[in-house]
């Protein structure tokens, strides 16, 4: 995989704490990273510095139960929430140079609509409901200084044709819409503005089977058509399995093992890995 | 217990609150000034925001003029014009021309505006956030970081679900190329009136606690998009019914008797002084 | 032939005017103020709470003025509060030092210093008493003097260092103990309330609250949308004097400062449980206080703020009760009464301007039909 050279996503040492830490928990002592929370003060390390790639191009699996810090990550990623320490650098951003999270939230608004793209589990609290779905992709546009609306009107009917939502329903409201339509407006909103790297977490959780299959066929004509690299975050193995290049695995907000996503799965080296793969089969 | 009222109604120190919040509002042009609103002897509502300013800036020489969508006779026109030569005694007229205080809710006179004078427009929402963002403390980080993309998306949907921008009266403005500003509900046929007006324009909600304003010769600019223009209310081949005056805004009522529709001038000083100059 | 009058509204206003001051008159009855200050307790009190200015005088002269309206009466009240020039700040009171006239807690049984019931609607029947429609003057103040008369049988109770209830939870470490927060309130009427929101800004805007509007939100809280479930940990109404600084002498020492008089307030501290996460799966619970007090006697009141304030100290976003915008921006009365009764003004030109954006929007469609 010669072409995986230069990270288009370099995170280093991502932490997410929830509560002020104490003196025993805050030089991240043995005993803390054991679990994801401070015994003395209770402090909660969602994410316990994180660090990995993702290179141009590629599907990036990352995999653990609820409660691994997966979503936290995807999270303060996106800047839903606000990391608690660690550096990120986007290769298409500032020529890789800028540390995003330090970055001004006028300058992280530009980011999220211009450089990323989210599409959530709970589609709540990536649309507007109100608002059509082509409104929605709209907001983007709009967002990157588009003011001529017939180019939005083309750009949004082009992306909701892609993503399968039949034009006579563009002007509806998304709340309307069903569970996997929903979804699949949101990729459509998500990919408004071209980003390099999209944001997929759990999106198929919830959905039923053959709608789950029909999103993440969308997911990889996507990938393959446009060849934008992904961060794709699941509990379930089969969307990974599906969908993953490499994948990491994530436990007690902490990274405890990454590879290639073939060979964790038929050769997981760490027992946590060796019971979710087992748990699978 | 028998008491008298100060000159203009507020103490000496309240009233320099308000100058200096308007101070700022003029040196920041579209921005909102929060400042402390007083209660005022008329309601929440019925125009406390402008009569705080006006009352702020009443000296013994002035002339007011007091409009109320359009109409100078209107009950609330009347009632604060009373209030402020009650408490001021300054002199009244319904003559755009001799006002070097207008008062208004709604309207901006047709009679153009001219230097050293000042209109104050009564606000009820002074967010054009609001629509898309009822948190106070968002709209103010999204006024910070220029970012308007809710008030353009609201013209968007608009257009996607009734073929064009159907804001109806206080369709928002960009002022001075920063801030986005709601004009107040005048009528969008007023909205160009706005830019680069000779007379300070000062904006006054009471009950929402902010003074905005558009020093004079600033440059206000409707919201549109490149392929959708803004368009003010139409009143084609429409004259009025007392004064024959064509291109101002009119109300549209109906004859009683015959049912027909009319149309008047709404500025009623402008009609009458058509109507008293008419050879 | 329809003639849209242009001229006309003064005159119309004087008559309006005139016609208002006959229906106050026409049954031929005053009242004077002195019998309104001497006998509406509940509503001067409610006046004065909501009007935020604490003058018994100038509140029954509104309420006469208002005919009894309340909304009215408090909007006199503040548009008069506007033209008056604030000079000082009292000094802290503490409510340790109230004179107590009445004193109850629903969390003990047995406070020390004792509940004292004090004069109160609670314990009556709900019966009206069709006696006071022939009240006679001499009657009353007969049995006035009688009961002053009476022997009270007098304990050593007292009544101006009662202690706290909350003081016994304290000593157990149930309810944290704060550091006194010195910090400098914020005057919400000089300056606007921007959010997040300082606690003296709530506790201030609460106080000043329309009664129904805190009680409404308040039981709305207590009953499902607000997830709390608090206990009066004591209710206590009483006098408290006030000082002020010496105005000439900036060095604020104690025996300088100069008393300007008693007001009557209404205090709640309301404990609310909540759980402390010790560590994963252990939790302690501990009790949070929320703050109520208010002029004069208004119970439901100050106990509906106490819910407010912990409401909003809490912030569950799940919650209406817990949003401090959406709490603070709608429960002033002056505010909510006079944009809900703007709506009477006309609307002429804005409806003029929302028929023309309905008429093209009616057009774009034919024009739909008409390329279709």
């Amino acid at each position: 995989m010669e072409s995986f050279e230069k990270p288009i996503l370099k995170v280093n040492n991502l932490r997410k704490q929830f509560g002020n830490g104490c003196k025993k928990c805050e030089d991240m002592s043995e005993d803390v990273l054991d679990k994801n929370y401070c015994p003395e003060c209770g402090t909660v390390y969602a994410c316990q510095d994180v660090s990995f790639e993702v290179y141009n191009g590629e599907i990036l699996g990352v995999v653990g139960e609820s409660g691994s810090g997966k979503s936290t990550m995807m999270q303060c990623l996106y800047f839903d929430k606000e990391v608690t320490k660690g550096d990120a650098y986007i290769s298409n951003y500032k020529d890789g140079k800028s540390n995003i999270f330090k970055e001004s939230s006028q300058q992280k608004r530009y980011i999220r609509n211009n450089v990323l793209g989210k599409v959530y589990q709970n589609p709540i609290l990536g649309l507007k409901m109100d608002f059509s779905a082509i409104g929605n992709i709209a907001e983007k546009l709009i967002a990157s200084g588009n003011r001529k609306v017939d180019e939005m009107e083309r750009r949004g009917n082009e992306l909701l044709e892609h993503v399968n939502i039949p034009l006579f329903r563009s002007k509806e409201e998304p709340k309307n819409f069903s569970g996997g339509m929903q979804q699949r407006v949101q990729i459509a909103k998500a990919l408004s503005n071209n980003p390099p790297i999209l944001l997929l977490d759990e999106v198929t959780t919830g959905l039923d089977l053959s709608v789950q299959a029909n999103v993440l066929d969308l997911i990889k004509k996507i990938q393959r058509e446009l060849g934008i690299s992904m961060i794709v975050v699941s509990h379930d193995l089969a969307v990974i399995r599906m969908l993953a290049d490499r994948t990491i695995v994530m436990l007690n907000g902490k990274i405890i093992e990454k590879g290639l996503t073939d060979q964790i799965l038929e050769d997981p080296q760490k027992p946590y890995t060796q019971q979710l793969v087992h748990s699978l089969l | 217990m028998k008491i008298d009222y100060n000159f203009a109604f507020f103490d000496e120190g309240s009233k320099r609150e308000i100058r200096r919040a308007t101070l700022k509002a003029v040196a920041i042009p579209g921005y909102q000034v929060s400042f402390a609103s007083r209660e005022m002897p008329i309601a929440r509502g019925w125009g406390t925001g402008g009569l705080q300013l006006t009352l702020s800036l009443t000296g013994t020489e002035d002339v007011l003029k007091v409009i109320d969508q359009g109409s100078d006779e209107s009950v609330n026109a009347v009632n604060i014009k009373k209030l402020v030569k009650k408490t001021t005694g300054v002199l009244n007229t319904d003559d755009t021309n001799k006002a070097t205080l207008i008062q208004s809710r709604h309207r901006i006179p047709e009679k153009s505006l001219k230097d050293k004078q000042i209109l104050v427009l009564q606000v009820p929402i002074p967010e054009p956030l609001r629509l898309v963002e009822p948190s106070e403390y968002k709209t103010k980080r999204l006024h910070a970081e220029n970012e308007y993309s809710g008030a353009w998306l609201m013209l968007f949907e608009q257009i996607m679900k009734y073929g064009n921008m159907s804001t109806g009266a206080d369709h928002p403005v960009k002022v001075y190329d920063r801030y986005v500003m709601a004009p107040s509900p005048i009528p969008r046929f007023d909205n160009p009136k706005m830019d680069y007006s000779k007379a300070l324009i000062l904006l006054g909600a009471g009950r929402e606690k902010k003074i905005y304003a558009v020093p004079p010769y600033t440059k206000v600019k409707s919201l549109a998009f490149e392929d959708y223009p803004f368009e003010v209310e139409s009143f084609e081949d429409k004259e009025c019914r007392l004064c024959k005056a064509t291109g101002v805004f009119m109300d549209e009522l109906i004859d009683e008797d015959t049912k027909e529709t009319y149309y008047q001038c709404n500025d009623t000083s402008y009609c009458l002084d058509r109507l008293n100059n008419r050879n | 032939m329809g003639y849209v009058a242009i001229k006309g509204g003064t005159k119309a206003i004087e008559e309006s005017i005139k016609r208002l001051k006959y229906e106050r008159l026409k049954e031929k009855k005053i009242v004077n103020v002195d019998d309104i200050k001497g006998s509406m307790r509940g509503l001067i009190d409610q006046v004065m709470s909501e009007s935020s200015l604490c003058s018994r005088e100038l509140a029954s002269i509104a309420i006469k003025q208002a005919e009894g309206n309340m909304e009215e009466a408090v909007f006199l009240l503040r548009a008069y509060r506007s033209t008056l020039p604030r000079k000082h700040y009292t000094k802290v009171l503490d409510t340790d030092n109230m004179l107590v006239e009445r004193r109850i807690s629903a969390s003990f049984k047995d406070i020390p210093g004792g509940q004292i019931l004090g004069a109160s609607y609670d314990y009556t029947h709900r019966l009206i008493d069709f006696d006071l429609t022939d009240e006679s003057l001499e009657d009353a103040i007969k049995w006035v003097d009688d009961y002053e008369n009476e022997k009270i049988k007098d304990d050593d109770t007292d009544l101006k260092k009662l202690p706290k209830v909350v003081d016994y939870l304290r000593e157990e470490g149930l309810i944290k103990t704060y550091e006194d927060n010195n910090k400098e309130p914020i005057d919400v009427t000089k300056k606007s309330i921007e959010f997040p929101t300082e606690r003296s800004e709530r506790l201030q805007i609460l106080t000043r609250g329309q009664t129904g509007a805190i009680t409404s939100l308040g039981y709305a809280a207590l009953r499902a949308y607000g997830a709390l479930h608090p206990t009066v940990g004591e209710l206590r109404i009483g006098s408290l004097p006030i000082y002020i600084d010496n105005p000439l002498d900036q060095s604020s020492k104690e025996e300088d400062s100069f008393y300007i008089g008693d007001i009557k307030i209404t205090e709640v501290e309301s404990f609310i449980p909540k759980e402390i996460e010790k560590e994963k799966g252990r939790k302690e619970i501990e009790f949070d206080i929320g703050y109520g007090i208010c002029y004069g006697q208004n119970e439901t009141k100050a106990i509906a703020m106490s819910i407010l304030d912990n409401c909003l100290e809490t912030g569950n976003k799940k919650y209406p009760t817990h949003d401090e915008e959406f709490v603070l921006l709608h429960i002033d009365s002056v505010e909510s009464t006079g944009f809900i009764s703007h709506l009477k003004l006309p609307h002429y030109v804005t409806f003029q301007s929302k028929l023309d954006s309905a008429r093209k929007t009616k057009k774009g469609e034919k024009d739909n039909e008409d390329r279709l």
